[in-house]
């Protein structure tokens, strides 16, 4: 029999649609796959009754003739969303322990399409990270290894238990969430698909929340059709988030086309950096080629306020953070660590000292700082200026072309603790950044493999709510890239 | 009397001094009956923690939706107080750690607030129209109510209920346009009054549904504003005066002494009648405002305005001009107006038919005496509107007299029965039969011979007491004009 753990979420569907398989015999196969890779830390828990159960339900909607879009299929689900009675703790000591009595809306309607869930997984602590090395579970380490190493490399981050899992085929989807490249980076670190919608398409509500303004839920997959499946699921108005985009939610599978004929494709020649290895501008030229021969016309365009955006998101996300975290105080639920005799300010102070981890705190405090009296007009306001201008830059982009292809990341994945600089860090998101500063749905999908063997990633960026054109181009790229490659199974 | 004309001063060691008055009104938006950012309810003295919504308790994940019954309501609030509606507002963060504030933070609108500048005629003496004033209104915006610590539940800990935990508020800020503790009173009431009106808020001080920051500072006639104290959350108008009367002395004291005041917040001890420092501005939190990320900015259309435009009750002011125009006297129409259950139970009252004038004098004389002497509100007067204005009639039309209306009245409040039926079973109906009467009079004339020859000499007063015997005579049936005239006839004649 086929290795189900091999195919991807439409082969598991139509296969298990045209009776080659049952339900639960995908579900099986992954709950094994997914105990046996511990070595990866990939899950911080494992549900394997929950996949069983869904599975279960998904084989008598087969018998039954009611099918849902995802019936049989089990996902991973990163550890920001909130799920029932399944700890959800944001890879964060603070929430340890933590249990939600609700759904988050974007699980939930996972759940009514019929997935199953094989578990949560790790990421960065509250998703703020680029390498899922500050996860409070310990890192996660990529299935992926230099030619001729064994050094433990990072998956990405912050959804890097996500892109690890669908990379070593722990899972055939994950969720993940992006707010400055947490879906994108790591996918591309890990040689698979990921999407990050416009901002509003996937309710917020039951996530927990990072950088409000930024936050955005995706899929991540091994292929473009996978992620338009799940997204299609995933996404929708939710009366729960003001912030949830009104609109109906597109077919994005039955339209997906790799012709892109009278297409423009935007080069950005802001994003030609020096400093970037010459392999990953070689890709992205290959890149231009494949959509060129895909019927799309290369233009150049130009994000000239491109150059701000990383300091930008700097000032935004963690000034949003840093109040968004303030309900992690000990009161009423999470960790809460009171000294001998101390009072309600000590409480505070030794939760928060004991529960949040070192780049959290770093956040808080620069998102602090940035708010604080004297401060908020020279940081936080002109951000914000800012931000508008990156806007702008996009839409008169946007009046030149139809999507924008950059690479995702400026380097490969690099060795658990190599990177210890935090600004070193945060440049991994500089191609990823913008988009997200600009609300706008981005893509990574694989390009090929480095000198090393590393999968790197191209980046696509398309017009608000036009996901369509953004994963049309990632699914030509796919189809002449013809990336097969895999990790050697070493875990 | 006092001259409620002359300005309020302070007497101080070295002159005169001048109190400057603003108010800031935390006014729930009690109308909802639901959270400004969840569906939970906000009913009054529910035991703790059982009107808390997972947003309320700030669970991971959890995020504000506006409800638009809140926002409906304050704007119909800064409508009522001629205040301009921002069609754009935003709601903003204010950022501070207590263990009543689940999120680490109060949603409320610091830089773009939902209604901007209004203002509000006060009768700083209620008789007496001259003495009319108006007080600016700064701003109106929305923000969200804490929970409440309760400290005597352990002896160690402290316990929190969420019950208030993202309660609807609207903060009304006044200019600093007071000048007297009744000034600040006036004001206070007239808002109240005018939310009961609008049915914003239902003013209901004790349940803590209205409370005020009470900005005082002092001065020198003429001189630059002092630096001011604000005292929180006080919660009558009583305490609002007494709170201005005694910060403005201890400032002037204090100043007085060579001393400074300082610009801090501070509590007051209505058991003690005094304020005390609760923290200095050193002390003051640094709130990092920033426009909240989870919210959209506010954008209100052309259709829901009208709206809330044509909901709009009349207002007090208008409604005390009707009735003057009505006839009613101008103290009349001020008591009628002041609390919106007495005018609508007014309103009522003419819808019903009755006299306009006739009616006020009524209501103010009888009425209220009868429910001061039940110990009732107007919400519960034992006689409808209909009812009164059926007795009303009565009078008027000549079937009993104001006496016999005093006693039927009393038999209504007692019995519940209608004012024609109590006359017509109890025969109580006036009588302008001039045979009844002259005979009555022809008797008392007999019987009073010295009486009537005094009266002839040029004792005119004695008239008055030929009338009082006909009508004990007559059971105080007897149509008083006809009495006066039969006698005027038989006496003068």
């Amino acid at each position: 029999m086929t290795d189900l753990t091999s195919l991807t979420i439409a082969g598991l569907r139509d296969g298990f649609r045209g009776g080659d398989f049952s339900a639960r015999e995908i579900a099986e196969s992954y709950n094994a796959a997914v105990a046996a890779s511990k070595a990866l830390n990939a899950y911080t828990v494992e549900t394997p009754d929950i996949a069983l159960a869904a599975a279960d339900a998904a084989d008598q909607a087969r018998e039954g003739g009611n099918l849902q879009p995802l019936s049989g299929i089990p996902l991973g689900i990163k550890d920001l969303f909130a799920t029932v009675g399944v700890d959800t703790t944001a890879g964060s000591h603070i929430l340890q322990g933590f249990q939600p009595t609700y759904e988050s809306t974007v699980t939930a309607n996972l759940r009514k399409a019929g997935a199953g869930m094989l578990g949560k997984l790790n990421m960065d602590e509250f998703a703020m990270g680029s390498s899922n090395e500050t996860s409070t579970y310990g890192p996660v380490l990529s299935p992926w290894r230099r030619k001729g190493s064994n050094v433990g490399l990072t998956p990405g981050g912050s959804s890097g238990g996500s892109a690890a899992a669908v990379a070593a085929g722990i899972a055939p989807g994950v969720t993940g969430t992006d707010t400055g490249g947490s879906i994108r980076q790591p996918a591309a670190f890990t040689g698979i698909c990921g999407i990050k919608p416009t901002y509003g398409r996937c309710s917020r509500w039951g996530i927990v929340s990072f950088a409000s303004s930024l936050d955005q839920a995706g899929p991540m997959a091994k292929t473009v059709r996978d992620c338009a499946i799940l997204l299609e699921a995933m996404a929708g108005f939710d009366p729960k988030d003001s912030t949830s985009l009104d609109l109906a939610v597109p077919q994005w599978e039955a339209n997906l086309s790799s012709d892109l004929k009278g297409k423009r494709v935007g080069i950005p020649k802001e994003y030609r950096i020096d400093s970037v290895p010459a392999e990953i501008n070689a890709l992205w030229d290959q890149g231009i080629e494949w959509l060129k021969d895909a019927g799309a016309t290369p233009v150049e365009i130009s994000l000239p306020h491109t150059k701000y955006a990383l300091p930008t998101y700097y000032i935004i996300a963690p000034a949003e953070a840093s109040s968004n975290l303030a309900r992690y105080d000990g009161v009423r639920y999470g960790l809460r660590d009171v000294p001998e005799g101390g009072n309600l300010d000590a409480m505070y102070a030794t939760t928060r000292a004991d529960g949040f981890g070192a780049e959290v705190k770093r956040r808080i405090m620069i998102g602090t700082y940035v708010l604080s009296a004297g401060f908020y007009d020279a940081y936080f306001t002109k951000a914000q200026r800012v931000r508008a201008l990156i806007k702008d830059d996009f839409r008169k982009a946007f009046e030149q072309c139809d999507v924008i292809l950059t690479p995702t990341a400026p380097s490969a994945a690099f060795g658990i603790g190599e990177t210890t600089d935090p600004l070193a860090m945060y440049l991994n998101d500089v191609f990823a950044v913008p988009a997200s500063l600009a609300g706008l749905p981005a893509m990574s999908v694989p390009g090929g493999l480095d000198g090393q063997g590393l999968p790197l990633g191209l980046h696509l960026i398309g017009n608000e709510l036009d996901e369509q054109t953004v994963l049309n181009a990632g699914l030509a790229i796919e189809e002449r890239a013809g990336f097969t490659a895999k990790p050697e199974k070493w875990w | 009397m006092a001259d409620a004309a002359a300005p309020y001063r302070i007497k101080g060691e070295t002159g005169e001094w001048e109190v400057v008055i603003g108010l800031e009104v935390h006014a729930q938006i009690t109308a909802s009956k639901a959270k400004l950012f969840s569906g939970a309810a906000t009913a009054f003295g529910a035991e703790p923690n059982t009107q808390v919504s997972l947003v309320d308790a700030a669970m991971p994940g959890m995020l504000p939706v506006p409800n638009k019954e809140c926002i409906r309501q304050a704007v119909r609030t800064g409508m009522a107080l001629d205040a301009q509606i921002n069609k754009w507002s935003r709601f903003d963060r204010k950022n501070y750690f207590y263990a009543d504030l689940p999120q680490g933070y109060q949603i409320s609108q610091l830089y773009h607030p939902l209604v901007g500048e209004g203002e509000v005629e006060i009768l700083i003496d209620e008789k007496d129209e001259a003495t009319a004033k108006r007080i600016g209104i700064e701003r109106i915006h929305v923000e969200q109510d804490a929970g409440k610590l309760m400290h005597d539940q352990h002896p160690t800990m402290s316990y929190v209920d969420l019950n208030r935990s993202g309660v609807a508020l609207m903060e009304i800020v006044s200019r600093p346009d007071m000048r007297s503790p009744a000034e600040a009173g006036a004001y206070l009431k007239k808002l109240r009054a005018i939310l009961r009106y609008v049915g914003s808020c239902d003013g209901n001080m004790d349940e803590g549904s209205m409370r005020a920051d009470v900005n005082v500072s002092v001065r020198k006639p003429g001189d630059e504003f002092g630096t001011r104290t604000e005292t929180k959350n006080v919660n009558s108008v009583r305490f609002v005066m007494a709170v201005v009367e005694h910060e403005a002395r201890r400032q002037v004291e204090l100043l007085e002494e060579g001393g400074q005041v300082a610009q801090e917040t501070r509590l007051y001890d209505p058991d003690k009648n005094v304020t005390r420092s609760l923290r200095s501005k050193e002390d003051a939190h640094d709130y990092r405002y920033f426009p909240d990320p989870d919210l959209l900015p506010l954008e209100l259309d052309e259709a829901f305005l009208a709206e809330c435009k044509s909901s709009l009750p009349e207002l007090p002011d208008a409604k005390r001009k009707r009735y003057e125009d009505l006839g009613i006297t101008p103290y009349n129409a001020s008591v009628l107006t002041a609390e919106v259950e007495t005018a609508r139970w007014f309103d009522g009252l003419l819808d019903a038919g009755a006299e306009a004038k006739q009616g006020a004098n009524w209501v103010v004389a009888e009425l209220f005496g009868a429910l001061n002497r039940l110990g009732k509100g107007i919400e519960d007067c034992p006689v409808s509107p209909a009812q009164a204005a059926e007795l009303l009639k009565l009078v008027a039309d000549g079937t009993i007299s104001g006496t016999i209306a005093k006693q039927v009245f009393e038999i209504m409040l007692e019995t519940g029965e209608g004012a024609g039926q109590i006359v017509e079973s109890r025969g109580l109906k006036q009588t302008s039969d001039t045979g009844a009467i002259d005979a009555e009079i022809d008797k008392i004339l007999a019987a009073n011979a010295d009486k009537v020859a005094e009266y002839k000499s040029g004792k005119q007063q004695l008239f008055g007491f030929f009338v009082g015997q006909t009508m004990k005579a007559m059971a105080g049936k007897a149509n008083p004009g006809v009495v006066n005239e039969r006698l005027r006839a038989k006496l003068d004649g």
